[in-house]
């Protein structure tokens, strides 16, 4: 899948998360701009993970703040 | 109380650009002063003055039933206990100034490992100085950069601490599900090691984890198990070995950690395993290495307790009865509880915020009953819980007491 691909997708499962509507670009921050808490990161991940069928470890999630970088992370992980 | 104590805040100066460091904690700062303001008593600075039994104590100068410590077994003041700790105080002195791999070891120490060897049936016993540098040390030691840690979300501090002091890959998966750990273990890269760490008992809602199922697909995998047992110690399983004896997995699982400052009614922590290799810890694992043995008179109480504990099953099943009478009392009270039946000596009373939260904590305190007030980011899904761990000591008509008290309270507090 290529990165416009794995953005859309991603995009379509952050939906139910962004409760406020936040219009969602690359330099968005999950922390900031879309206010998620520990919990929501959680199921966020795992619904990622589960759909690409790979593992993003909190030590990768750790260097993940935007957007972007999730798409750019998770296009990687799934071409491995 | 010293001078820096009393003085109240003043303005700090600093020389230079530098940002004070404390101010990352303004905003719980601001949360704790909010609270207190509206003249709450203070729920994390109870001092117990006088202490009259498990169960019993004098908090802020009332008589109290205590309905929030770990005692499950109520072995705090056993005759037998008591005078092994004397007698060790005197026989070995206070303390041993000293690492466990030097000068810590005394004889007691080695008792206190038969007695945990004996009590869980393993080969292995290795004793910390307390149950969180167990967690920390065994976890840190074993799985290193490139290992990978399959782990429950609500896991305990101490566990967390140690995934972090290790450096391997961190991957949680949503509390007590088998399917969701299953499906992060499938997708872990081939030939990495794996280290699934499980908690017999979460001690926030007290529940159990589905220990029989998740071992299975752990070993199927390839993974080496931890079990934490801290909260289970004593009270669940047929000899109180824990969930994973009730569970009877008790021969796939490669570690149980444990803490003597639950049933066993002191302080330290260790752990049990089979491993042909688990002797080399005690010079790999800094935790263990680096930081002073137990004192002579703790390990004395603690072989002592853990003998006694073997043969506790009429203890257990009257905190079984105490857990069952506690959770159906309140239940139909009306009070929502973080299980629907009872798995544990853990009742967590689940409350609406922690205003009311807190506003039911002063009045259980002042009605003579003393609970735990758990928040976030102790408790799972940012819950405000009051805590109850029951003794074994608890006589039914403290628990019939216990039920009215909270009953006036509920009722004052408006939350049943």
């Amino acid at each position: 899948m290529d990165r416009t691909a794995v953005d859309a997708k991603i995009r379509e499962l952050a939906e139910p998360f962004n409760k406020k509507g936040v219009e969602i670009t690359e330099g968005t921050t999950f922390a900031n701009d879309l206010e998620f808490d520990s919990l929501t990161v959680m199921d966020f991940v795992a619904e990622i993970e589960d759909e690409f069928d790979i593992i993003i470890s909190m030590n990768q999630q750790a260097e993940i703040e935007t957007y972007g970088q999730l798409v750019d992370a998770v296009t990687k992980l799934q071409a491995a | 109380m010293s001078r820096g104590i009393s003085q109240s805040d003043q303005p700090i100066e600093r020389s230079g650009d530098g940002t004070d460091l404390f101010s990352k904690f303004d905003d719980i700062i601001a949360l704790r002063e909010g609270l207190l303001a509206s003249g709450q008593e203070d729920p994390f600075s109870l001092v117990m003055e006088k202490v009259l039994s498990p169960t019993r104590a004098i908090c802020n100068g009332r008589e109290t039933i205590l309905l929030g410590t770990y005692n499950y077994m109520g072995m705090t003041f056993d005759p037998d206990v008591i005078e092994a700790g004397k007698q060790a105080l005197t026989d070995f002195g206070s303390g041993t100034t000293g690492s466990r791999v030097l000068n810590g070891t005394y004889q007691g120490h080695k008792e206190c490992e038969d007695a945990l060897r004996e009590f869980y049936g393993m080969d292995h016993a290795m004793v910390f100085s307390t149950g969180y540098q167990a967690n920390l040390g065994i976890i840190s030691t074993i799985a290193g950069k490139g290992d990978y840690i399959i782990l429950d979300i609500d896991s305990h501090a101490s566990i967390w601490d140690g995934c972090a002091m290790g450096n391997a890959e961190v991957v949680p998966f949503k509390h007590n599900d088998i399917e969701a750990m299953g499906k992060r273990l499938k997708r872990i890269p081939e030939g990495a090691g794996k280290l699934v760490i499980l908690e017999g008992v979460y001690s926030m809602l007290g529940d159990v984890a589905p220990l029989k199922e998740m071992v299975a697909i752990a070993k199927r995998h390839g993974a080496m198990v931890l079990v934490d047992e801290a909260h289970s110690m004593g009270f669940i399983g047929e000899n109180g070995r824990g969930v994973v004896e009730q569970a009877g997995v008790m021969d796939d699982v490669d570690f149980i950690i444990g803490t003597f400052s639950k049933s066993v009614g002191t302080v330290g922590g260790f752990c049990v395993s089979n491993h042909p290799k688990f002797e080399i810890m005690r010079l790999v694992c800094r935790p263990y290495v680096f930081t002073a043995s137990l004192p002579p008179s703790v390990v004395a109480t603690a072989a002592t307790s853990i003998r006694k504990l073997m043969h506790g099953s009429n203890k257990r099943a009257h905190l079984w009865e105490n857990s069952k009478t506690l959770h159906k009392g309140l239940k139909d009270l009306g009070f929502a509880l973080g299980t629907d039946e009872p798995q544990s000596a853990i009742i967590a009373v689940i409350m609406p915020d922690l205003e009311q939260g807190a506003a039911m904590w002063e009045a259980l305190i002042k009605g003579g009953l003393y609970v735990n007030l758990a928040r976030p980011p102790a408790t799972p899904a940012n819950m405000t819980l009051l805590r109850c761990s029951l003794c074994a000591e608890h006589s039914e008509s403290e628990v019939a007491q216990i039920l009215s008290i909270f009953e006036a309270a509920g009722k004052q507090v408006g939350i049943i």
